[in-house]
C-alpha cells in the first residue's frame, strides 16, 4: 500500500518533517555538524568558526543560525536534530536546553513541563 | 535449530549511558527507571541466550545523508563504539555473530528485504545503551564470555522512514531466518528506542502517554492493530522521534510463538523521553 507523503498531509504544529527536501536543503549543515564526532574537528570549528562554515560551503542562512545559536533557525535552514545535537554539545547544552530554547521556556519550566507529562 | 527465546524493547537515551557511567542508578531520578532492569536482567541470567539481535536506529555516528540505508544489518566480528560528539565515553567493542548475520541477510534478501550488509559497523548509543542496561557486566566480561550481538539499523533520520508494517514484516522474516539456522542457539531480539519523545520545533518536550500505553498493551497481544498506523501517525501521536516505535514493531514481528509478557516497566520522563520496557517470552 502507498504511504501518502507527509507533504500531502496535515502539517504537525511545531513540527518540521525532515524529508528529502529538506535534507538537500541542510546537506552542508548537517555534514558539517556530522564532522563534530571527531574532537579535533571540534577545536577547530571552536577556534575558527567563520573558516569551518565557509570549509563545508554552508549558506548564509545556515551560517546566521549557527552565529545566532538559535536552534528553530537551523532547522529551519535545513538542521536535523540528530546532526544539530553534535553542534550544541560543543557549547555544553544538552537536549533539554535545547528543548527549553525552542519552547522559549526556561529550562526549569521544560523540565517540570516533562515531570507533568507523567501524571496524566 | 536456533530459536527466539524472547524480546526485549529498551528505551535507549544517550543520557541513561551517562547515568550507568556515574553511577546514578539510586538516584531519586534514574531510580524508577532502573529499578524496571532487574527481573529482566534475571530472565537473561537464567535464560542465558547465546546472541542478541538488536533493532535500533543510527543517529549520526555510522550513517550521514550521504547514503542512508532503510535496513542494514551488521556482518563482522566486532562492532566498535565511538564519539558521538557530546560526551559519552565510548565502550569496548561488541562481539560479533556473522555466520548468523550472514544467514539473516541469505534470509532476508530471499524474501524480498534488500537489506544493507556491513562488515564494518559503529554502534552507536541506539545499540550501546540496550546492551549496557541488559548485560551491564559485559565489560568487566572477558570477550569469549560476553553476549554475541547483531546490530540491524533501521532508518529513523531521513523521511520516508518504512511503515510500521514494513518493520513488522521485516521482523517476521528476521524470525523464519532464525528458525531455520541450523546451529542450535538461543536468540532473544532487542527492540529499542522510543516511547514517545520529540526533541526539534517548538512542540520539543511532547510526550503522550496515553497513546504509549496503548501501544505497550497492543504490541503484547494485538500487534497487528498497530501495523496500518502511518509514519505521519507515529509522528503526531508520539512525537518525532517517538516513530522510533518501529523498532519495537520490528522485535514483535519476530516473535512468532506463544508470547507472554512477563515484566514491563513505564517512566517519565528520562531526559526528554518517556522510557518503556518490556520482556516477552517466546514459546514454541
Amino acid at each position: 500500500m502507498r504511504q501518502t507523503p507527509h507533504a500531502e498531509q496535515a502539517p504537525i504544529p511545531g513540527t518540521t518533517i525532515f524529508d528529502g527536501r529538506m535534507a538537500m536543503k541542510g546537506y552542508a549543515l548537517n555534514k558539517m555538524c556530522f564532522s563534530f564526532n571527531e574532537k579535533a574537528n571540534r577545536d577547530a570549528f571552536l577556534q575558527d568558526e567563520e573558516g569551518y562554515m565557509d570549509r563545508y560551503g554552508l549558506n548564509e542562512e545556515q551560517k546566521q543560525a549557527v552565529r545566532s545559536r538559535v536552534v528553530l533557525a537551523m532547522i529551519a535552514a535545513g538542521g536535523n536534530i540528530y546532526y544539530l545535537a553534535k553542534l550544541a554539545g560543543i557549547f555544553g547544552l544538552t537536549v533539554q536546553d535545547v528543548g527549553a530554547q525552542q519552547t522559549g521556556m526556561s529550562v526549569e519550566d521544560f523540565k517540570a513541563m516533562l515531570v507533568e507529562a507523567g501524571r496524566h | 535449530m536456533a530459536r527466539i527465546v524472547g524480546g526485549i524493547t529498551t528505551s535507549h537515551i544517550p543520557a541513561i549511558g551517562n547515568a550507568i557511567a556515574k553511577n546514578l542508578r539510586d538516584d531519586p531520578y534514574w531510580k524508577p527507571f532502573f529499578d524496571g532492569y532487574p527481573p529482566v536482567l534475571e530472565w537473561l541470567d537464567r535464560t542465558q541466550p547465546d546472541v542478541a539481535i538488536v533493532i535500533y536506529n543510527d543517529h549520526g555516528l555510522n550513517f550521514f545523508l550521504d547514503k542512508m540505508p532503510t535496513f542494514s544489518i551488521g556482518a563482522a566480528q566486532e562492532y566498535r563504539n565511538a564519539d558521538e560528539g557530546w560526551g559519552l565515553t565510548p565502550l569496548p567493542p561488541f562481539r560479533g555473530a556473522p555466520e548468523l548475520s550472514w544467514h539473516l541477510i541469505e534470509g532476508l534478501v530471499a524474501e524480498e528485504f534488500d537489506v544493507t550488509s556491513c562488515q564494518e559497523m559503529l554502534v552507536d548509543h541506539g545499540f550501546a545503551v540496550p546492551v549496557s542496561l541488559l548485560w551491564p557486566d559485559r565489560t568487566t566480561t572477558a570477550p569469549e564470555g560476553q553476549i554475541r550481538t547483531i546490530p540491524v539499523c533501521v532508518n529513523t533520520v531521513q523521511h520516508p522512514l518504512p511503515s510500521p508494517k514494513r518493520c513488522y514484516k521485516l521482523g517476521q522474516a528476521i524470525g523464519r531466518a532464525v528458525a531455520s539456522f541450523p546451529e542450535d542457539l538461543k536468540v532473544v531480539v532487542i527492540g529499542t528506542g522510543g516511547l514517545s519523545h520529540q526533541l526539534d520545533g517548538e512542540r520539543a518536550g511532547f510526550i503522550n502517554k496515553p497513546f504509549d500505553l496503548m501501544c505497550l498493551e497492543k504490541i503484547v497481544d494485538d500487534p497487528e492493530s498497530l501495523i496500518d498506523l502511518s509514519i505521519h501517525d507515529l509522528v503526531r501521536e508520539a512525537g518525532a522521534q517517538g516513530a522510533e516505535f518501529i523498532l519495537w514493531m520490528a522485535m514483535r514481528g519476530a516473535l512468532q510463538g506463544q508470547v507472554t509478557k512477563l515484566h514491563g516497566n513505564y517512566h517519565i520522563p528520562i531526559s526528554n523521553t518517556a522510557a518503556g520496557l518490556l520482556l516477552l517470552e517466546n514459546a514454541a
